[in-house]
């Protein structure tokens, strides 16, 4: 396996889907390549970081409609329930 | 879909009682989670935002009048996800639109590298497709270097560049911290589609991460 290859195969082998064989050859490789080594822990960080990034915020006017869809949702089934 | 199942949480069964005993400010907490990503997802489906907004708003109240059958065998952003893109999808069909709606997910056919082709050594007699130019280790970056606004900002515009599928896996996943189980339930997406889409849009990332990262290091 050549490190061309095992680039593509990051994402794969961090899911945990490869098979046997093919997860013990990245292995084997990353063993003895410290370009690799250095790719995968430059994804690793990549999803850490990514990992710290704000959730976003619904602005303030979005949130009416959405209200209003409730609270006749609400009344409406009180009104069914009598 | 294949595999194991993420059940709903104890969170989710609480939230749950509370909606069906009316409790307002419980759904606004599930609108204020996830009402971002179903906006751009469902746009992702249909022409414009407006129609974008009224496919969200039929969703939520789809999840209201479906609490009753929710069960609690998968999370409960997952039916919430699953109710929007179902209706997304019909809304998308209804207006005709000339893609076909099973491509939203798939990826681009054309073949995309983690890494410029240019940084592998071709042709070479000993070791082919080996580093020309490997990456450098970040390990020696310092923490408040790697952990700061500016950082943050390179990793969010790459996310805004990423084509929609590729930017929707990436956050649900990596900003959101989804499984990909869930991912792929509630997108209905193939865990092979997710898996690449992943797997290009973590590589852009990276990229953009490693060119800044760069800028700094002579």
């Amino acid at each position: 396996m050549n490190c061309r290859t095992l680039v593509e195969l990051v994402t794969d082998y961090l899911e945990g889907a490869l098979g046997e064989e093919e997860r013990a050859e990245v292995e084997a490789h990353l063993a003895q390549c410290d370009g690799c080594t250095a790719y995968l822990e430059q994804i690793r960080t990549t999803i850490r970081l990514t990992g710290h990034l704000h959730k976003e915020q619904i602005p303030p006017e979005a949130r009416e409609p959405l209200r209003r869809i409730f609270r006749e949702w609400d009344a409406g089934r009180s009104a069914s329930d009598r | 879909m294949a595999g194991p199942r993420t059940l709903a949480s104890s969170d989710d069964l609480a939230l749950v009682e509370r909606l069906r005993a009316g409790d307002e400010r419980a759904f606004m907490t599930l609108v204020e989670r996830y009402q971002p990503a179903m906006l751009r997802i469902a746009r992702m489906y249909v022409s414009t935002t407006a129609v974008a907004e009224e496919v969200v708003q039929d969703a939520w109240l789809g999840v209201l009048k479906g609490l009753d059958g929710f069960e609690g065998r998968s999370a409960l952003r997952t039916w919430i996800f699953r109710i929007l893109v179902n209706i997304a999808k019909t809304r998308g069909a209804r207006e005709a639109r000339t893609l076909p709606l099973s491509s939203v997910w798939t990826p681009d056919p054309d073949a995309e590298h983690a890494v410029e082709l240019d940084r592998f050594l071709s042709g070479h007699d000993r070791w082919p497709g080996h580093w020309a130019s490997p990456p450098a280790t970040w390990e020696t970056v310092p923490e408040d270097r790697l952990l700061s606004t500016e950082t943050f900002r390179r990793v969010a515009e790459a996310i805004e560049r990423l084509p929609d599928n590729q930017r929707e896996v990436i956050r649900l996943r990596d900003v959101l911290g989804w499984s990909s189980q869930e991912v792929c339930n509630a997108l209905d997406l193939s865990e092979t589609n997710q898996r690449v889409l992943l797997h290009r849009a973590r590589a852009k990332v990276r990229r953009a991460l490693e060119e800044y990262l760069a800028e700094g290091a002579t």
